[in-house]
Order: C-alpha cells, then structure tokens, then sequence
C-alpha cells in the first residue's frame, strides 16, 4: 500500500508516455474521455467500460429526511444519483496480492 | 455508451490520431485507474469523481438457504464518489 493520489496530470503523464502526442494533447484527451463519460452520464445513459465497470444513473424519490442534530423534518427533494460498480476483473486484481 | 462507443466518439474528435491509439490511449487510463487503486492509492478526479479502495474486515456470513456459517475472509473493494461538479449536472 503506497498511499499516493493519483490525478489527471497522472494519467495524461502515462498517455504521454503511451502514444508520441504533446503533454498538451495528452492532457485534453484525458479531459475529453471524462466529459463524454460525464456528458453521456447526465443525459440519463449509463456508461458500461468492459473490465473496468459500470457507471449507473438511478434516480431517487423524495423522501422526509430529518437534521440528525436538531431533529427537524427536512424535505429531501427526488434527485438522480451515480453509482459505480466495479467489474470482477476489478474486484479481483484489487484484491490480487501483486502490489 | 460502452467502451467501444467511447473510443469512436473520442476518435471522431480527434481525426488526426490513428483509431487503435485512440484505443490504446482509453484503455491506458482505465488500466492506470485500476493499477492505482490495487496499489491502495485512490484516484481523484476533480469535478468528475474520486476512486479509493475501502477495507472489508473478515467476518462471519451465513448461507441464506441453510443458515449454516461461513467464514468470508477480508477483502478490499474498490468506491467511487461523485464530484460535486457532476452531482449537480446530474440534477440541472
């Protein structure tokens, strides 16, 4: 366990080093993957990568949520909300003993 | 979309770069993801998400059908939590 924070300027300094493009085009494809995910995300399509996981949008009801300090009622409005489920291929290399 | 789809949009933007290094820049950054998150470091994505990996501690589960127990052993799972930024798009 190393701990670390990886961040775009990680994965574009690997796309750099994995392809002959500029830092600079690296950078922006990194960007552009993620919007087209995000994009693709908030139009209500889910985004299913093959080995990695699946981004899912599940939309929520509203409910009588409740301010656990004060104990007042609060409205919680229906919204949509992202979860990620991690493919097996995932799961397993998480949990293989090569790191 | 899947993954394919993905890699054909990103290569319609881009008609300068070959397909198959559009590929191999795609997979390259799921790839790191996953190699981060087995090394234990988390990945964070500002705006878009953050992927860390949280400990599962080994516990004593049951066989729903015969109630008998089994040991599961610890585990570590990969999360990820929604930027802000896309949270809020998600609800516009």
């Amino acid at each position: 366990m190393s701990n670390q924070t990886l961040t775009r300027a990680d994965l574009a300094e690997s796309v750099y080093e994995e392809v002959g493009l500029s830092r600079n085009e690296s950078a922006d494809l990194v960007e552009s993957i993620l919007d087209e995910i995000a994009d693709s995300l908030v139009k209500g399509d889910n985004v299913k990568i093959s080995s990695f996981g699946s981004f899912l949008v599940r939309s929520k009801n509203g409910r009588v949520g409740r301010n656990p300090k004060t104990g007042e009622e609060v409205p919680i409005e229906p919204r949509r909300v992202l979860v990620f489920r991690p493919s097996q291929v995932m799961k397993d290399q998480i949990n293989s003993d090569n790191s | 979309m899947i993954k394919s789809e993905l890699i054909n949009k990103i290569a319609e933007e881009n008609p300068h770069l070959f397909h198959r290094d559009v590929e191999r820049i795609v997979s390259k950054i799921f790839d790191e993801i996953t190699g981060a998150l087995s090394r234990g470091d988390r990945v964070e994505l500002r705006g878009f998400g953050a992927f860390s990996v949280k400990e599962r501690p080994a516990r004593v589960g049951r066989n729903p059908r015969t109630g008998e127990k089994v040991d599961v052993s610890a585990k570590r799972v990969p999360y990820f939590k929604t930027g802000k930024h896309l949270r809020e798009r998600l609800n516009k």
